[in-house]
């Protein structure tokens, strides 16, 4: 209908502490796929990629740690999902 | 009991925390709540309307003093189809009681505000630690451990939001609640000037407007679009659930884009700038998904405990998660009292959950869920109505038709036992 969303540009505003070099969510080695198409749809994030060429691309640095992943595919996609150590991640100024 | 153990130890200072907080600090009990983020708020986000009602029950008149943004005067419901839409406009001019109003309101202020009214009576907080597990002592919770340090406590609150870890590393929320219980929300927060804010939408000063849509926005999935106004800023987001969202051929964050660049939306924001992308998980299963909600030296309340009620027109979470704060700290004064805080001791929370509103609405409309799960609310229905409104208000020189007639065929696309069938089965859920 509209253009393809950019879901970055609108991360983009938001202020995040990265907790460099600790990812809160780590996935699996090799995710179930089809399990993996269902957060390409669900994560508000848009964190789950899909290249073209197929390859997944994950990066939790822009997770709004929403537990969307968690609730959907636990541990068929995900090594661990915690919650980010206190006072990193995303830092609501609104909410 | 240690000598310093805290009467309770809360986790989480969303509006289930601080007001647990602020009810237990007021009765002199020595509590303590831990928050991961920066701030009170800061891992917060709301659609966000909040119901007055049971926050004005503990401080009355709050929002007089309280950040809240605007009162809500104007309800609008929509079906949408992607390039119609079918509103239904309440305006209430009538005065309400404090108890009736409601408000929209942003957490990352309010939130805040709620903390410093639970610390002017005494409430500790402490921001920027993450609990990482309870401790237990033969099966009872006894505390937490905070980024390395023990902190001892008589009673446990876990406000710690729709994502309960703690609880379910206790073992009292089911670890993977089915899909189907749980929506997933995406918010814009857009900035526009006050007074075009209140042109666009037909406001007067203060006033609100809280507009909810069903159809296009969750791509025919169960869920729907809102619009929030706020002072100078409007919320305006999507939820969809998850049990359908494999095959949708939209991702989330298309369809909120999708949404506000819908002809009825995009002109209402027109030059409006972006402040904050936010996200939250909703659960929707109602009654169905209340887990254990207390056990030796722990309770669990708010979103943590799946306190929310989808009726379709409208959401509640927060007047929710505020009653079951207060209950939760109810029950620890009374185990306190009692020196006795097992699950027995603190079994009260259960039973004032039950004679409030809380567990009484939950059971109201505990068939609810399963009829938001029909497919035609979010598909045929929305173009039904469309569709006749268009046969109604077309004029083309063609020959015109009764209304009756135009109305029939209509209903007949959908299906009349559909209809027949939606319509007993959604008036007996509400």
């Amino acid at each position: 209908m509209t253009e393809k969303v950019n879901v970055d540009v609108k991360l983009g505003v938001n202020k995040f502490h990265v907790d460099e070099g600790h990812p809160h969510i780590i996935l699996k080695d090799n995710p179930n796929m089809s399990e993996y198409r269902k957060l390409v749809n669900a994560c508000p994030a848009g964190l789950y990629k899909l290249e073209d060429d197929g390859t997944i691309r994950f990066d939790s640095a822009g997770c709004l740690e929403c537990g969307t992943c968690k609730f959907l595919c636990g541990d068929t996609i995900l090594e661990k999902w915690e919650y980010p150590r206190g006072t990193f991640g995303i830092e609501y100024r609104y909410g | 009991m240690e000598e310093e153990a805290f009467d309770a130890i809360i986790v989480g200072a969303g509006l289930a925390g601080c007001v647990a907080a602020y009810v237990l600090a007021k009765e002199g009990a020595d509590v303590l709540v831990i928050e991961r983020g920066n701030y009170a708020g800061s891992k917060n986000m709301t659609g966000g309307r909040l119901y007055a009602h049971s926050l004005e029950k503990i401080i009355p008149g709050f929002a007089k003093e309280a950040p809240v943004e605007r009162k809500v005067t104007k309800e609008k419901v929509t079906f949408l189809t992607d390039d119609t839409g079918v509103t239904l406009d309440y305006h209430n001019g009538r005065s309400q009681t404090s108890t009736q109003e409601s408000y929209t309101v942003l957490r990352g202020d309010f939130d805040q505000w709620l903390m410093a009214k639970a610390e002017e009576v005494g409430a500790q907080f402490i921001t920027g630690i993450r609990v990482d597990e309870l401790i237990t002592k033969d099966g009872k919770v006894v505390g937490v451990n905070a980024d390395g340090d023990e902190l001892m406590a008589n009673s446990v609150i876990l406000a710690e939001g729709v994502n309960p870890v703690l609880g379910e590393k206790l073992g009292m929320v089911k670890p993977k609640v089915n899909a189907d219980a749980m929506a997933v929300g995406a918010k814009e927060l857009i900035e526009l000037p006050k007074e075009v804010i209140q042109d666009r939408f037909n406001l007067s000063d203060d006033e609100g407007a809280a507009w909810l849509f069903a159809g296009s926005p969750s791509n025919g999935l169960m869920g729907g679009g809102f619009i929030y106004t706020n002072q100078t800023t409007v919320s305006l987001g999507i939820v969809c659930g998850l049990h359908d969202i494999g095959s949708s051929d939209k991702t989330v964050p298309q369809m909120l884009e999708d949404f506000k660049n819908h002809s009825i939306i995009k002109p209402l924001l027109e030059g409006g700038k972006l402040l904050e992308y936010s996200g939250h998980v909703v659960p929707e299963a109602g009654l169905n998904m209340v887990p254990k909600l207390v056990d030796d030296g722990v309770l669990i309340t708010g979103d943590a405990a799946g306190f929310c009620l989808n009726i379709g027109y409208t959401v509640r979470g927060m007047d929710l998660a505020i009653a079951s704060g207060e209950a939760a700290a109810k029950a620890v004064l009374t185990a306190r009292e009692n020196k006795d805080f097992s699950a027995q001791g603190l079994s009260s929370y259960q039973t004032l959950l039950e004679d409030s509103f809380v567990m009484k609405d939950l059971k109201l409309y505990k068939n609810l869920p399963a009829f938001m799960e029909t497919p035609r609310i979010f598909n045929e229905y929305p173009k039904m109505v469309a569709d006749i409104m268009e046969s109604m208000f077309t004029v083309d020189g063609s020959e015109s038709q009764p209304l009756r007639k135009t109305l029939m065929k209509h209903c007949k696309e959908v299906g009349y036992m559909n209809l027949i069938k939606d319509g007993i089965k959604g008036v007996t859920a509400i």
